[in-house]
């Protein structure tokens, strides 16, 4: 058996200026678990030595000083790399000599490099390339019915099938934004990977994590025992299921409700969200508006009643009778526990 | 306009060196700072900055139903969606005629004041303090470093750092003992944030007619006591930041020349009083005024106005840099607003987004960002109104309004006092933030700090009052309603980094227009269509230059402090390239300070 070989220093390139918000950067800073800043001061046993380059953590002043690594990456005299892609990627195709989002200036024209221009020549070179947030996963909300820009997902860009330098697919993880913890666990699983110390992360054919998307918000709701109990919430006063007030829980791949937010707290339909599918290609026009009950949910909410509601109150009466403690539970001049010193099976 | 003196007549103008930042760093977005420098009299001659990132929100809302907006719009920001959301509430509920349950009011309220607390935290420690920390100064003013190391911290009684240098030094990037800190505050403070609005930074339960947040007992137990746990490093901060500014003034005799403008100041207001509130655009100037932030413009240091209504009626945008195509001559959406006063047709209810992505040229159209201006009616002016980094402003129009009194916050009409609880090492305290004589970059930064207390203090008063209802047995947070088949409405708030507002048109229960105004494109907006300059432009065009880096080695560090000053945040609205030391071919005139006049 050969020993793994892996690096012990790699960059992460991160650019944020996809269509997004740079929402899921300021999302990772939230996540303890790990935090962003253990992962950069080597505080994770097993990891690489990390070079991170994000615009919004930089601790250069901008400009061509924090550009440096991207330049020489993109002539291919920086690597190991992880290529981190946060946004949208939009259609330069159709704007003539203008631009919808740019990193930089091409220093001979002075003209502004697109997006599209980096991910063009740092996709190909990097090591690995992960896509924070549903913008650059899956198009997100820029991507939306009416959108002037044309932008659209990372793999639908580069291609589904795109395989990195280190011949991984790309790693989607979505969410908008990304649940902190979701994204800091998925790179340190990419970076023990790329320690040679773990195999690559598993994911599923829209390229996500299978132990984070594998089961939907429904499975992990605190609410979900409502609708089992067919006992729907009817406005947003209400803490039970609220599928019949917007929530698409059952159909939409995420673990937020069972992992919160950040730390545990917070969430979605466990702390009165409605669920807006948020994580998924479909995001937002298939579950638009939010607020309304998604069509298949009046069906399944209907057919549940019969058994629900029988259930319930079948529940409510031994609820009832584990309310009440033991007989033998009193102050009398006698025992009447049942006690029997000689008793054997 | 001369929003900045012009050069010191007899100054011979020095050679002009292009330096420009592209993509800035430690902000949020897509910001781009291009200037022109004369190292010899040390001064930036010229500057533009440019946002190069379009995404559509107003184009591709259209047609959507309404009560989608405040979850479209808070994807606008990835650091203060949830601002976004609640304006979108505040403005859909004037819509639809209708007002939040009061517990769902100072839910809403208890989820800003957190977020207020995270942001200011996060950007003012771990972004803006990089360009202060020691690492920095050492690179760009050894000399300052040293009297640094040699000057005693007046308030070490309350932080514990003996010289300013300490002090520097606690706030080197991913290292120092406060910017470490700094990120463990930012999660504590977002957990009160999730707790009251679900999830950071995209709400999931904000809704239009109130929250979806449960109002258990545990939940305000859960704020409270995450609260008192940084009431002491807050108390810290405001020591810490008034020793390094004060420390900076005295080392750096003319430093309140960086990033320094005319004192033009807008402030939207924030924490709405359910007692008084109730979204009706004809209460409006009521319901403002008892905001626990007053809305406000100021001018020159003088309080012009405190009413919403005349606020919104005085705001237009103007294009005249940006990447867009006019629409006067479109069909208006909104001729009179419900008191029936005019609404001009560059006001965002009548404003039709039409973009045009072309060359960038910097002498034609040079930016995605729009030109917010506030029209006074007095002097018939476009004034290029900005935020102070919002805190600033806020600070400024709640002291000179002297409206707000609460146990906790008061305005005096010239201060703003600020009472924080006795915490587990220091007892309780008040702070005093009084109105600074200059609108620059220091005391921008510095009123970021005391918002932080400002904001901390009004959750006590929150937690007090939502509580109460709790135990009263007013548990409700949202009342129903009906999209109405035609409507508008408009909202007003702080976004974390200043003003806020929201425009919405209904026709067919549908959006026909909507347009959301964040602090941004207010402050990072481009020259105008009359060629004012936006307030990043001002700011840094004729600014001096303490770096002692010449050209080769430039950092451009109070370039950058000047801009951060504002807390750019692009989403919403601007990217700095350090490129070597350009020298121009050709030669500005020798009056360049008066082209810009």
């Amino acid at each position: 058996m050969t020993e793994a070989k892996g690096f012990d220093e790699i960059h992460i390139l991160w650019i944020s200026e996809g269509m997004s918000c740079d929402g899921d950067t300021v999302s990772v800073t939230a996540s303890a678990q790990p935090a962003i800043e253990d992962v950069v001061t080597g505080l994770i046993p097993g990891l690489p030595k990390v070079h991170l380059h994000n615009k919004v953590l930089s601790p250069t002043l901008g400009g061509e000083e924090f550009l440096a690594p991207f330049r020489a990456a993109a002539r291919g005299e920086l690597e190991p790399f992880i290529f981190v892609l946060e946004g949208s990627v939009p259609n330069e195709k159709i704007n003539g000599d203008g631009y919808w989002s740019s990193f930089g200036n091409d220093p001979d024209t002075g003209e502004p490099l697109t997006l599209n221009w980096w991910i063009d020549r740092l996709a190909p070179k990097a090591w690995a390339v992960v896509a924070a947030g549903t913008c650059a996963t899956y198009g997100g909300i820029h991507a939306m019915a009416g959108n002037p820009t044309g932008c659209m997902g990372l793999a639908d860009y580069l291609g589904w099938d795109f395989r990195s330098a280190g011949a991984l697919p790309i790693v989607n993880v979505p969410g908008c934004p990304v649940q902190p913890e979701n994204f800091m666990e998925t790179l340190t699983w990419v970076l023990y990977h790329a320690a040679g110390a773990a195999p690559p992360p598993p994911l599923d054919d829209k390229l996500r994590p299978q132990w984070m998307f594998g089961k939907t918000v429904h499975e992990g709701c605190d609410r979900a025992a409502y609708y089992e109990q067919a006992d729907f919430a009817q406005d947003y006063n209400s803490p039970k299921c609220q599928v019949k007030v917007g929530c698409w829980g059952p159909v939409v791949n995420c673990n937020v409700p069972k992992r919160g937010w950040m730390g545990g707290i917070g969430g979605c339909p466990n702390v009165g969200g409605i669920c807006i599918g948020c994580t998924m290609p479909g995001f937002p026009d298939k579950f638009m508006p939010f607020m309304d009950a998604p069509p298949g949910g009046t069906l399944s909410s209907m057919m549940i009643k019969p058994y629900g509601a029988f259930i319930r109150r079948m529940r409510g009466i031994t609820n009832a009778t584990v309310n009440e403690e033991p007989k033998w539970h009193h102050d009398r001049e006698l025992l009447t526990s049942g006690y029997n010193p000689r008793w054997r099976p | 306009m001369a929003t900045t003196e012009q050069m010191p007549a007899g100054a011979q103008p020095g050679q002009l060196v292009e330096m420009s930042w592209d993509p800035i760093t430690r902000i949020i977005g897509n910001l781009g700072i291009y200037t022109k420098i004369d190292f010899a009299n040390r001064r930036v001659a010229e500057c533009h900055s440019t946002s190069s990132l379009f995404r559509g929100y107003s184009v591709f809302m259209k047609g959507k139903d309404p009560r989608d907006a405040g979850f479209i719009t808070s994807r606008i920001c990835g650091i203060c969606g949830d601002n976004h959301t609640t304006c979108s509430v505040y403005a859909q509920n004037m819509a639809y005629g209708i007002k939040n349950p009061p517990l769902a009011e100072w839910i809403l309220n208890l989820g800003e004041a957190a977020e207020y607390m995270f942001d200011h935290t996060i950007f003012q420690d771990n972004l803006v303090f990089v360009d202060f920390c020691e690492a920095m100064v050492k690179d760009t003013n050894p000399s300052v470093l040293k009297r640094a190391r040699n000057t005693q911290a007046p308030n070490a009684g309350v932080h514990g750092y003996r010289t300013i240098a300490d002090i520097m030094e606690a706030f080197n990037p991913f290292e120092g003992a406060v910017y470490k800190e700094a990120l463990q505050v930012s999660r504590t403070t977002r957990e009160m944030f999730c707790l009251m609005e679900g999830r950071h930074v995209h709400p999931s339960t904000v809704y239009p007619g109130g929250v979806g947040t449960m109002p258990s007992p545990t939940l305000f137990t859960d704020y409270l006591s995450r609260l008192m746990r940084i009431v002491d490093f807050v108390k810290k901060a405001v020591a810490m930041n008034d020793d390094v500014f004060d420390f900076f003034y005295e080392a750096l005799p003319g430093y309140e020349e960086v990033g320094r403008r005319r004192v033009l100041l807008g402030c939207w207001g924030a924490f709405q009083d359910p007692d008084v509130c109730d979204y009706k655009y004809e209460n409006m100037n009521r319901w403002g005024k008892a905001m626990y932030v007053t809305p406000g413009i100021v001018v020159d240091g003088k309080l012009l106005t405190t009413d919403l209504v005349d606020i919104n009626l005085g705001i237009r945008i103007l294009l005249g840099s940006s990447y867009y195509d006019d629409w006067v001559n479109e069909e208006p959406f909104v001729t009179h607003d419900p008191l029936g006063n005019p609404v001009d047709m560059r006001h965002p209810w009548n404003q039709t987004t039409l973009p045009v992505p072309q060359k960038r040229d910097f002498d034609d159209k040079y930016s995605w960002v729009m030109s917010p201006r506030w029209f006074n009616p007095d002097t018939r002016e476009h004034l290029a109104l900005d935020t102070g980094g919002g805190p600033f402003a806020r600070l400024y129009t709640t002291a000179l309004a002297n409206i707000v009194d609460t146990p906790y916050v008061k305005s005096t009409g010239s201060s703003v006092k600020i009472s924080l609880p006795k915490g587990e090492q220091l007892p309780e305290t008040t702070l005093e933030w009084r109105i600074p004589q200059w609108s620059n970059a220091i005391e921008r930064d510095r009123a970021r700090v005391y918002f932080v207390a400002y904001a901390a203090a009004m959750a006590v008063y929150f937690l007090e009052k939502g509580l109460g209802l709790v135990r009263e047995g007013d548990t409700r947070i949202f009342d129903d309603f009906e999209v109405p088949d035609e409507g508008i409405g408009c909202g007003f708030h702080e976004a974390v980094r200043g003003v806020l507002s929201h425009h919405l048109v209904i026709k067919d229960k549908k959006i026909a227009n909507y347009h959301p105004y964040p602090p941004t494109p207010w402050n990072g907006s481009p020259r105008d269509s009359y060629g004012t300059p936006g307030p990043y432009e001002d700011a840094v065009q004729d600014m001096p230059i303490f770096e002692e880096n010449g050209p080769d080695d430039f950092r451009g560090v109070d370039i950058m402090r000047a801009v951060r000053s504002f807390d750019p945040c692009l989403p919403c609205g601007v990217h700095m390239y350090l490129g070597k030391g350009r020298e121009l071919k050709k030669l500005h005139s020798p009056m360049f300070g008066a082209t810009h006049g």
